[in-house]
């Protein structure tokens, strides 16, 4: 029997373990951010303005990233911009899943009237222009962290249900679970105890790599000016304002760039690591 | 046995089975049926080892998924345990699941491969892996208690064949279905498989319906042999008087196929 299942090699170490540390730093900078971020992240002072980083000539000591044009210090904002990015990955990465990971587990298992139902919900759905579509959506909710959760649960949960209803459209035809039925299996027990576990690696991936998108979405939000009120530092936000003024200060808008791209790289690989290391038909 | 039990555990009778034709449907409109299975009527007694034999799209894998209902037959009527289940609800058929097992052609597919070996043998019982039951049926089928942690992935062909018969014993049925059980495996694992299966017969009691399109295999096990071609019945007769007199054309076609050390001698 042809399977070459076990002879992939392992190679989640390095990426795994890097990923799992920026996102460790992002956690822990997001719960601790009144306590370790070195300035008031909204504190102004207009005569430390477009302050240089600690190591650029004209820096100002306790600055490490230098300061925006309103004299605000970037290095606590990131940190207090780190909380609303990781309230959002967490809920609306989750809730996304959640909800489309089990219409796509009705559609691909059930099939017949549910699978038409949701399948033409989603052609539907992936029709829309998704920033039109989440810039609309927050027009209707209003502006606010829950409107820009609601929007992103929303505009995303199709990318799930269409991979998930794939991968368990595909499980669904294997013998094993032709034996359930046989062994006696009622359909919910199925596809509860038979095909999630082989559906789980997908959802999972999808899950961190949605955790990712989340931050992006709302950072694009955030530049757009249509995400959280602007007393409140976010990395889209920052980017936005940083834009105005980059040729006198870049880094303004470079270094919560760095941190977002950093946190969006690290989750996906965090996902395909994780699912190198703990899937046992993988391992 | 108790006395109300019927003595013929299968009684088919006039079983037909169609699918729809979907290279023949026109542009609007239904597909023309297709027969796969054209009237077939036998009757598996208890305790009996049924050989089914055919070449390719004879029908006798439509014919194992019906008897198990993995299908449903478009008519006649199929008696199992005189209890007629041949259009059975998903429900109503429930009860009589765990006395009706089978075991398929592939090995691999048939374990869900996230599972250990354990929990898949565990769990039509509603047991935990560690339930006394699974250790017994790896047992019975030669395979280390050990295995119960072991994945599919992690083992040869013949040790996840030996798999799917536990878990299909572990249920303790009256009746299991093997469809093909050893066509994957290399010759010596075939013979292996096979040794067992004979001894589970013995040793079980088991009524057993073994789908083969290698009759040499048919012959080793089975005491009685129907041979299919194209969903109808062409010879249902005890292997011996098969091997030795076979009546239908197509029966001495199978037999002239089975490799012989010396092709001069006939079986």
């Amino acid at each position: 029997m042809l399977d070459g299942r076990g002879s992939i090699r392992r190679r989640s170490g390095a990426r795994l373990w890097l990923s799992a540390a920026w996102l460790t730093v992002f956690v822990l900078a997001a719960l601790l951010a009144p306590l370790i971020s070195p300035h008031d992240p909204l504190a102004q002072d207009l005569m430390l303005g477009r302050l240089p980083p600690a190591w650029i000539a004209g820096a100002e000591p306790g600055y490490w990233l230098g300061t925006d044009s309103l004299g605000r210090d970037v290095l606590s904002r990131i940190i207090h911009g780190a909380r609303i990015a990781l309230v959002v990955a967490l809920i609306a990465g989750t809730a996304t899943c959640l909800l489309g990971s089990v219409l796509g587990l009705v559609a691909g298992f059930y099939r017949g009237w549910a699978d038409r139902l949701i399948s033409r919900l989603v052609d539907i759905w992936m029709a829309f222009p998704p920033v039109l579509f989440a810039i609309l959506l927050i027009a209707v909710l209003g502006t606010g962290l829950t409107s820009v959760i609601l929007a992103i649960v929303i505009i995303d949960w199709t990318r799930f249900c269409r991979v998930v209803r794939a991968e368990t459209l595909n499980q669904s035809k294997m013998d094993y679970v032709h034996s359930a039925k046989v062994a006696g299996f009622t359909r919910l027990r199925t596809l509860a105890t038979e095909i999630l576990p082989n559906v789980l690696p997908t959802i999972i991936a999808l899950l961190t790599l949605e955790m990712g998108i989340a931050v992006i979405v709302e950072a694009i939000l955030s530049f757009v000016n249509l995400s959280i009120s602007t007393d409140q530092p976010t990395w889209g936000g920052m980017i936005a304002e940083g834009r105005t003024s980059i040729h006198q200060a870049w880094w303004v808008l470079v270094f919560p760039l760095i941190a977002l791209f950093l946190t969006v790289l690290s989750f996906a690989q965090f996902g395909d690591g994780l699912r190198e290391r703990f899937d046992p038909v993988l391992r | 046995m108790a006395d109300n039990r019927a003595d013929n555990i299968f009684e088919v009778s006039d079983l037909r089975v169609d699918v729809a034709d979907m290279t023949r449907k026109p542009l609007f409109g239904p597909a023309p049926r297709l027969e796969i299975l054209k009237g077939i009527s036998f009757t598996i007694p208890r305790g009996a080892v049924l050989g089914i034999v055919g070449g390719s799209g004879s029908g006798k894998t439509t014919l194992g998924r019906t008897m198990v209902r993995l299908a449903e037959p478009s008519g006649g009527r199929m008696l199992f345990d005189g209890h007629d289940i041949a259009h059975l609800s998903d429900a109503a058929m429930r009860p009589l699941r765990p006395r009706i097992q089978m075991i398929f052609q592939d090995p691999l597919s048939s374990l869900n491969p996230r599972l250990t070996v354990g929990r898949t043998v565990a769990a039509p019982l509603n047991a935990r892996a560690n339930d006394p039951r699974v250790g017994e049926a790896l047992e019975h089928v030669g395979l280390p208690a050990n295995f119960a942690r072991r994945y599919p992935h992690e083992l040869s062909g013949g040790q996840r064949q030996r798999v799917g018969i536990a878990r299909a014993i572990a249920m303790r049925p009256e009746f299991i279905l093997a469809d093909e059980i050893v066509s994957g495996l290399d010759v010596s694992s075939q013979a292996q498989v096979l040794m067992l299966l004979e001894k589970l017969v013995a040793e079980l009691g088991l009524t057993l319906a073994f789908i083969s399109h290698d009759l040499s295999v048919i012959r080793r096990l089975c005491s009685r042999v129907i041979v299919l071609r194209s969903g109808e019945i062409v010879e249902d007769a005890a292997t011996v008087d098969l091997f030795e007199r076979p009546q239908h054309a197509y029966t001495r076609e199978l037999l002239d196929a089975i490799p012989t050390p010396d092709p001069s001698v006939r079986w």
